[in-house]
């Protein structure tokens, strides 16, 4: 008898589930041994609860992190599966650590749900593994948080892998300062978080701009590479590429010579504030993970805390530890740095 | 140089294909055998891998290509209902290439038209169409009831046997819908060829995209 399971969920039988429990217990020894407590917190969720973090109230590109199942309880309630564990753990923080003194360090290995188009790497029920960085303030704890995920990516054995090192307010405050009208900006960033680059131009070349500023908006966000991107940067987007700067001063030489600077990096979940990373590996098409600062969500819980953290995809990380290993095609263009 | 900048190219089959072909010419491409050889999918000493137009998304996204062409119609087919819709494709839209013009129309038969009669008297027009997410998400933002009916083959059979009032399609002249007594009622974008790239190729393969582009921006 053949009887289904529901689409973007798997069965994991115990070959795949000895090769990922490598993976979550060299994960796992990083986190605990860089003083970052593993906490479980519910798959299900009050939806009023998880809504505070307005996930739902951003715009593009926030979709696929947005809560996509919903189910009531016998009171009427409506909870909802996770769809990270970032605002699960800024909940735990407000409530059960509303004194502590911070920093307060956590980790997770944990399921959470989302509705995405099913496909490799991407399942609707995704194993995160990642940590939350409370109440240490850009840029130590954004240091700090890069200085974990690459001794995670280490210790896994993934050997191709770079950061992408962006600022979530880049490009907001590049549209400010550059004059664009207020009611032009959501079209702008919804094209560059679409990755549209042809559409952004279209819509810059309605906009009424000064052709140099035209230029700017849309060769600012393409500009990605190493630390001459930050140099050539104009002054409009001197703050965010200073902050990135701060940053990769803290990095010790082998982490830092992981990064990209990417001026276009646009995470798709809305809560970011400051600095933003993803992790890509030669051997697959996605990224494997990423995360970044968000110093104005601990608040909407009642902890008014910056924060930073990450979460890496486990499969995704199986994938492409599995391309290195067979030393795919893709890994033959970039190994490591 | 083999290869274009050391990128792997999804290039598509049909109507863009000898455009293409020039342009990657034009780019210092070896492109005898890929021009002679319609049989073959796979030219690696060129890096280029053939397909049909609407597969080109699918292999640049998964990364199994690092750069492709297609057209905008392919496109807005596979991301139709914007950002928020899973099934979107994650790629990068990089440059308008600007040949391959045709403009997706919503056309009927000739004469009064049937699709407003049907919507006047039945509150619901069918549409034929290969495009069944841009036909549905155009209806709906012009505040029409449709119902959408998908087929694989020639369209402007549809209207023709009566099985729908429109159809909505691509066309570049006009040719074809006139021969079949359609008239074009409604223009609803213009597509063009697009260079797309993948996300994690489009960081970690920089310099080389770049590079590309600005070839391709100066010619």
């Amino acid at each position: 008898m053949i009887h289904p399971i529901p689409s973007g969920t798997r069965d994991v039988l115990p070959d795949e589930t000895r090769e990922v429990r490598a993976i979550t217990d060299a994960l796992r020894k990083v986190f605990e041994g860089h003083g970052y407590g593993e906490v479980y917190t519910p798959a299900l969720e009050y939806e009023s609860v998880l809504a505070r973090a307005g996930h739902t109230a951003r715009g593009a590109g926030s979709a696929d992190a947005q809560p996509a199942y919903r189910v009531f309880d016998e009171t009427g309630a409506v909870l909802v599966l996770r769809s990270d564990m970032t605002v699960p753990i800024a909940r735990v923080v407000a409530t059960r650590y509303p004194t502590v003194p911070p920093p307060l360090r956590f980790c997770y290995l944990a399921h959470c749900y989302r509705g995405v188009r099913p496909q490799r790497g991407q399942p609707r029920e995704l194993l995160q593994a990642g940590i939350e960085l409370i109440g240490a303030p850009a840029p130590q704890g954004t240091a700090e948080a890069l200085r974990v995920l690459c001794a995670a990516l280490d210790a896994v054995g993934l050997e191709g892998y770079r950061i992408g090192l962006g600022d979530a307010s880049l490009f907001p405050s590049l549209m400010a300062s550059l004059g664009v009208p207020a009611d032009a900006r959501a079209g702008l960033l919804g094209a560059l978080a679409q990755r549209d680059f042809v559409e952004l131009e279209q819509a810059l070349s309605e906009i009424e701009l000064s052709a140099q500023a035209r230029q700017l908006l849309l060769e600012v966000p393409q500009r990605r590479g190493g630390p001459e991107v930050l140099d050539a940067s104009a002054t409009a987007v001197a703050d965010a590429a200073a902050n990135m700067r701060q940053v990769h001063d803290l990095l010790d030489t082998d982490v830092a010579s992981r990064v990209i600077f990417d001026l276009g990096l646009v995470r798709s979940i809305g809560y970011y504030t400051g600095a933003v990373f993803e992790v890509y590996d030669p051997a697959l098409g996605a990224p494997i993970g990423g995360g970044g600062r968000y110093d104005e969500l601990l608040g909407r819980y009642g902890r008014s805390l910056p924060a930073v953290g990450f979460a890496l995809g486990v499969e995704r990380l199986h994938i492409a530890l599995a391309g290195e290993e067979r030393g795919e095609p893709g890994q033959a263009h970039a190994g490591a740095p | 140089m083999r290869t274009l900048n050391g990128l792997t190219i999804a290039v598509p089959r049909g109507a863009l294909f000898a455009e293409t072909v020039d342009l990657l010419e034009g780019l210092g491409l070896d492109t005898v055998e890929l021009r002679s050889n319609d049989r073959k999918l796979l030219f690696e000493h060129i890096g280029v891998i053939t397909m049909r137009p609407s597969d080109v998304p699918t292999y640049v996204e998964s990364g199994a290509a690092d750069i492709g062409i297609t057209g905008k119609d392919v496109l807005l087919e596979q991301a139709a209902q914007g950002s928020g819709d899973p099934a979107r494709r994650v790629v990068y839209e990089l440059l308008d290439l600007g040949y391959g013009r045709c403009t997706m129309v919503l056309a009927s038969k000739a004469g009064p038209d049937p699709a407003a009669e049907a919507l006047r008297r039945l509150g619901v027009m069918r549409v034929a169409t290969k495009y069944p997410r841009i036909a549905a998400r155009y209806l709906e933002e012009t505040g029409r009831q449709a119902e959408i009916v998908e087929v694989k083959g020639s369209v402007e059979l549809a209207p023709l046997t009566g099985m729908v009032e429109a159809i909505v399609d691509l066309t570049a002249t006009g040719t074809t819908l006139r021969e079949h007594d359609l008239i074009v009622r409604e223009e609803i974008v213009e597509c063009t060829a697009r260079l797309i790239a993948n996300p994690v190729a489009h960081k970690l393969r920089a310099g080389p995209i770049d590079d590309l582009l600005g070839r391709l921006r100066a010619a």
